[in-house]
């Protein structure tokens, strides 16, 4: 996905330095500044000794040049990597977790704990190879299974100048807030034993052939990598939020309502915490979608600047329609917001430049927005923290949006100056996105629904009705979030 | 001896606490607790979905007084906890028989 044109050129600069100073080696040092070009090309032909030592030099040159650049990218990608980890835990388990009632909290923190856990180790067991090795065009193989042949070398089919642990290690802290972000519609109702067993199986037949097909070598929705519908997907809108989002739907319809709801009120049980998580799901974020870029050029610079400018629209046009509608802006409205653009931003982070991402911001804020106030009661399911209206709904916009905005002097993902996205003349590409958002939507909706068929038949889904009043946290857990009397 | 429960706003406590001082009463337990009278709630929106919150936070104060200090206190109570508008709480006033302190084991009075 990367340029190495600058490399290239950088090689060549210092190559001919070298040529022209070489033959003057053993001579008491002349500059080179100084040292004659011409001469030294004469000098470079007569002699074939210098000429073999020009060669062995150039070859270390380029071993450093190559050792330095790793050495950069590695650095942001291991920082971008801890990053998107700390947007799961702390940063989701805190939004989500001030979103509960109180007597849900640690249940709902401990579903993201868990997974932090569970998909690690099925990562490395299988994860990491269905996602990323082999070249089918739905899933991956067993080529990398259990991190066979994943070192310290580039895989150059993904990222050439960074190791592939490093590689790897960064894709699975995705693969990890994915399944998370469903328990925001599975909040308050779902027992342990069933999400810890649903989220496994969503992880190996939801997630991995999405992120194969879209981020997979010769995956059918592969932007750079041979797909035949080539989505543009810089983070993970179709891989992350929308599978995720789709799947939240389905989960709340096939759950039910919490009991009581919608007559009981259920407020947040601390927005202080949603506060918190929020934030440092922002600042994740530039780990998410800057380090996306796989390496610390110009590219992160640009996807940073378009996820932060995303971000500050939407909490903008959220804040602003609750104004207008309620008479109040609220601060879960702004963080919401805030999230809502993120969400948005995710695919379209390295394709579009600042202004095109204000506007794709300020669409994800109003949109969500109505979704989450207007259309779910409309229908009246119980996504209970809204993980469909901002994931599925803020995807979707996102991805489409990207399909419009996407421009190649941004990025040139499909070669140096041919079009990307419709206002760059390439309109074909809102196809192209859109194939890719169905086929996110399609496999997130069967996926789902068949998991949880199995699931319901294994463990059982739902806790008890007299469990769901006394709170997951004491009949999952055995443990309460807030002991004042201690 | 007369117990004295009073629910004040929370906003008046300090000034309450401190005038009480000021006559001479030397102790008192006080509870955060939520409830209403009269008073309407107000609504709070969360994402679209309005609650009424009709149980309002209050502050409740309690304390076992001797016969000559009760009209003293209800003054003063009534004169420090009132703001003038519907929610400013109520006093409650009720017989004791007796009061006995753990320590030593006094009776009556002399226990409080």
């Amino acid at each position: 996905m990367k340029c190495r044109g600058c490399r290239c050129s950088l090689l060549f600069v210092l190559g001919s330095m070298l040529l022209a100073a070489a033959p003057l080696a053993g001579e008491p040092a002349p500059s080179l500044l100084t040292a004659n070009p011409s001469r030294a090309a004469a000098l470079f032909f007569e002699t074939p000794e210098p000429a073999q030592h020009v060669a062995e030099k150039l070859a270390e040159l380029d071993q450093r040049i190559t050792a330095a650049q790793s050495s950069a990218d590695n650095a942001w990608m291991l920082v971008s990597a801890a990053l998107v980890l700390m947007m799961t835990g702390p940063g989701l388990a805190l939004f989500y977790g001030g979103l509960v009632r109180r007597k849900n909290t640690l249940a709902i923190m401990m579903q993201s704990f868990a997974l932090m856990a569970l998909i690690t180790v099925m990562w490395a067991l299988v994860g990491y190879s269905l996602c990323f090795g082999g070249s089918g065009p739905v899933v991956g193989g067993f080529e990398h299974a259990f991190l066979r042949g994943v070192g310290a070398e580039p895989n150059p089919d993904y990222a050439g100048t960074i190791p592939q642990m490093t590689f790897m290690v960064y894709q699975l802290m995705f693969a990890v807030i994915t399944p998370a972000l469903i328990t925001g519609a599975t909040a308050e109702r779902m027992r342990f034993s069933g999400t810890v067993l649903f989220m496994v199986l969503w992880f190996l037949v939801v997630y991995a052939p999405l992120a194969h097909m879209v981020w997979g070598k010769g995956g059918l929705l592969s932007a750079s990598l041979g797909g035949k519908f080539p989505t543009l997907d810089f983070a993970g809108g179709t891989v992350v939020h929308i599978s995720s989002g789709v799947s939240a739907l389905v989960c709340a319809l096939y759950l039910g309502k919490r009991t009581g709801y919608p007559r009981q009120p259920m407020p947040p049980h601390s927005l202080v915490l949603s506060f918190i998580g929020a934030c440092l799901l922002w600042v994740g974020w530039f780990g998410f979608n800057a380090g996306s870029a796989l390496a610390a050029g110009s590219l992160a610079s640009s996807a940073f600047v378009a996820t932060h400018f995303g971000a500050a629209a939407a909490a903008l046009a959220w804040s602003a329609a609750e104004w207008i509608k309620n008479g109040r802006a609220s601060a879960l409205g702004a963080i919401s917001g805030a999230v809502a653009g993120l969400v948005a931003i995710t695919p379209a982070a390295g394709f579009v430049g600042p202004m095109p991402a204000l506007v794709i911001g300020a669409v994800a804020g109003v949109c969500c927005f109505a979704m989450v106030t207007r259309v779910k009661a409309a229908f009246g399911y119980d996504d209970a923290l809204d993980a469909f209206g901002v994931h599925g709904a803020g995807g979707t916009i996102g991805a489409l949006l990207t399909g419009v905005f996407a421009q190649q002097v941004v990025n040139p993902i499909f070669g140096v100056g041919k079009a990307v996205g419709g206002l760059d003349g390439h309109w074909g590409q809102v196809g192209n996105q859109l194939v890719g958002v169905l086929v996110a939507w399609a496999f997130a909706l069967v996926g789902t629904t068949v998991l949880l068929k199995i699931v319901d038949l294994l463990t059982g889904l739902r806790v008890p009705e007299e469990h769901e009043q006394e709170g997951l946290d004491i009949t999952q857990h055995g443990e309460e979030a807030y002991n004042l009397e201690t | 001896m007369m117990k004295l429960e009073a629910v004040i706003q929370p906003s008046r406590f300090e000034s309450v606490k401190d005038a009480l001082r000021e006559i001479g009463v030397e102790g008192m337990t006080v509870t955060e607790v939520r409830g209403h009278g009269r008073q309407k709630g107000h609504t709070e929106v969360y994402r679209g979905r309005e609650y009424t919150v009709d149980l309002l936070p209050k502050i409740k104060l309690e304390m076992v007084l001797p016969d000559a200090l009760v009209n003293r206190v209800v003054d003063t109570i009534l004169k420090s906890a009132k703001t003038g508008k519907i929610g400013d709480g109520k006093i409650f006033l009720s017989r004791v028989d007796e009061a006995i302190r753990i320590r030593n084991e006094e009776r009556g009075e002399n226990a409080l």
